[in-house]
């Protein structure tokens, strides 16, 4: 299925969606040495972001944390893409600056996607495609 | 967002792979923010200066970058005195790391200065009306309220993206509809100096990223002003003030949702909370010392000696123009630093406690420095260093 969404950041990539419904703040939950979200209060703690489409509702803390991002790129470590519900500066910046795709104004029901199905995030073309229906 | 075709052509990539993200990044966050158009803008000032703060992470990503600033652009304080951070107690890795950050700005054709009062060291980045783009929240304050330019709060992605196309998008405090007052902050007490950082404290506090506009008694002067607004920017995120028949006038017309009173016991409360009791050290100069301020604190250190460590933080431009007041503050065993602040060096983090005059200081000192805080006027903040209380 295909859903119209907002780009953000520019480009195309897919892989395997990694959801959330916890907002993340880069610096402090995600270990930029190794990609994997280090806080224990978060619900991905012990997941590892690298290559992921990264489905969550949005950024949150330091704005440090887009450099974070830029840093987990470099390391080959960032998600291939993301989806907000609602972007706010700090992933925008951080996604932008790293060359990741990064769309939002998706319906809430992104967030039923089970982590591990296939998806591909078109920025430019303003879609998202998810190879299992959303249940 | 409306783009002419110029920026258009930018955000394309037709030139180049750096400007199309920093284009990309304007109209981000004219998208998040419901911007119609971009603007240009006569200065910006430009955070993530600090090595302590950016990291790896931000050194690496400033380094990377490719293209000159096309506005007037300068820099937040950094995490030492580029010149004697050795003094400071800085290691070598961190200084090199920071000396790095600075080089990679240079190659960008940022001016390097790295002070949080750029207003008062030139006169030519920011007048009444002019959009800016600017990062540090008391310059933030200090340019939407006392010289009544418009700025957002900018990070420095986006600050050095306004720097490098030369334009920001219009939004939040750009524009009229956003620059209205929201509380309206009655003082029944006659304030000065460090009663103002007091003051910010306590009214950042109640009105969070209000707008508030104060009836005070008397007119408080420029530094006055400047220790409001920093600390009403680190306790909120108050962005802008106003003060009544001191600063430019906000647009109409207005209603405040909100009246709140203050006197002398509130403001006094702030002291007795955080009392400057066993500090181990004072600091000085957050925000950056003008020369008024060093002149007042050469004043009332002549003849003496410091028996604990006296940090005065200003910018090198004013340190560099006034070498006399330097000389007579340093003759104390006192010592002036440039580039830098107590707020934004780790050179903070083998204190204890530190006394100081500012209300944005004692704000980020507990949580950024790693060190306690105490408030006392500047006359109280150097006898202290002295020896005396």
């Amino acid at each position: 299925m295909q859903i119209k969404c907002h780009k953000v950041a520019s480009g195309r990539a897919s892989g395997p969606a990694l959801v959330t419904e916890d907002a993340i703040s880069f610096l402090g939950n995600v270990d930029s040495q190794t990609g994997m979200v280090v806080d224990p209060a978060h619900e991905l703690f012990g997941q590892c972001i690298a290559g992921t489409v990264l489905i969550f509702p949005g950024g949150k803390g330091s704005t440090v944390g887009s450099y974070v991002i830029y840093q987990l790129k470099k390391r080959d470590l960032a998600p291939a893409a993301m989806i907000n519900l609602r972007s706010e500066p700090i992933v925008a910046v951080g996604a932008i600056i790293s060359g990741i795709p990064l769309v939002d104004r998706v319906p809430e029901e992104i967030l039923q996607i089970k982590s591990g199905t296939l998806v591909e995030v078109d920025a430019d073309q303003g879609l998202v495609r998810i190879s299992e229906p959303i249940d | 967002m409306y783009l002419s075709r110029e920026e258009e052509g930018i955000y394309q990539g037709e030139r180049g792979e750096t400007l199309r993200r920093m284009m990309e990044i304007l109209v981000a966050l004219g998208d998040i923010y419901g911007a119609e158009r971009l603007v240009p803008v006569r200065s910006v000032q430009i955070a993530g200066v600090s090595y302590k703060n950016i990291g790896e992470a931000g050194l690496e990503w400033i380094s990377d970058l490719q293209g000159r600033v096309v506005v007037p652009s300068i820099l937040n304080p950094a995490g030492m005195d580029l010149c004697r951070w050795k003094e400071m107690g800085i290691g070598e890795e961190f200084a090199r790391r920071q000396q790095e950050t600075i080089e990679a700005y240079r190659r960008l054709g940022v001016t390097i200065d790295c002070t949080c009062t750029p207003y008062q060291i030139y006169d030519n980045l920011a007048s009444l009306g002019d959009h800016l783009a600017w990062s540090e929240s008391s310059a933030v304050s200090y340019a939407n309220s006392v010289i009544g330019a418009r700025t957002n709060r900018e990070g420095g992605p986006s600050a050095l993206a306004a720097a490098l196309v030369g334009k920001t998008a219009l939004y939040g405090y750009h524009l009229d509809e956003n620059r209205r007052p929201t509380h309206l902050v009655e003082v029944e007490a006659n304030l000065r100096g460090s009663d103002f950082g007091a003051l910010g404290f306590l009214v950042g506090r109640i009105v969070k990223d209000g707008i508030p506009f104060f009836r005070l008694q008397g007119a408080p002067s420029r530094d006055e002003l400047k220790a409001l607004g920093a600390a009403m920017a680190a306790s909120g995120s108050v962005a802008l003030y106003y003060v009544e028949n001191v600063t430019p006038e906000p647009p109409g017309p207005w209603q405040a949702e909100e009246m709140i009173r203050l006197g002398r016991k509130e403001i006094d409360e702030v002291y007795l909370k955080y009392p400057g009791s066993g500090a181990d050290v004072v600091a000085l100069g957050c925000p950056h010392c003008s020369v008024e301020e060093l002149q007042a604190i050469a004043r009332l250190l002549q003849g003496q000696k410091v028996k604990k460590e006296l940090w005065v933080c200003t910018a090198r431009k004013i340190a560099d123009a006034n070498p006399d007041l330097v000389a007579a503050i340093e003759d104390s065993g006192a010592r002036v630093f440039c580039d830098t602040c107590m707020v934004v060096s780790p050179a903070t983090e083998g204190f204890a406690k530190m006394m100081t005059s500012s209300g944005k200081a004692l704000v980020y000192l507990p949580g950024l420095g790693g060190v306690a805080a105490g408030l006392g006027s500047l006359e109280e903040c150097i006898d202290v260093a002295l020896g005396r209380s």
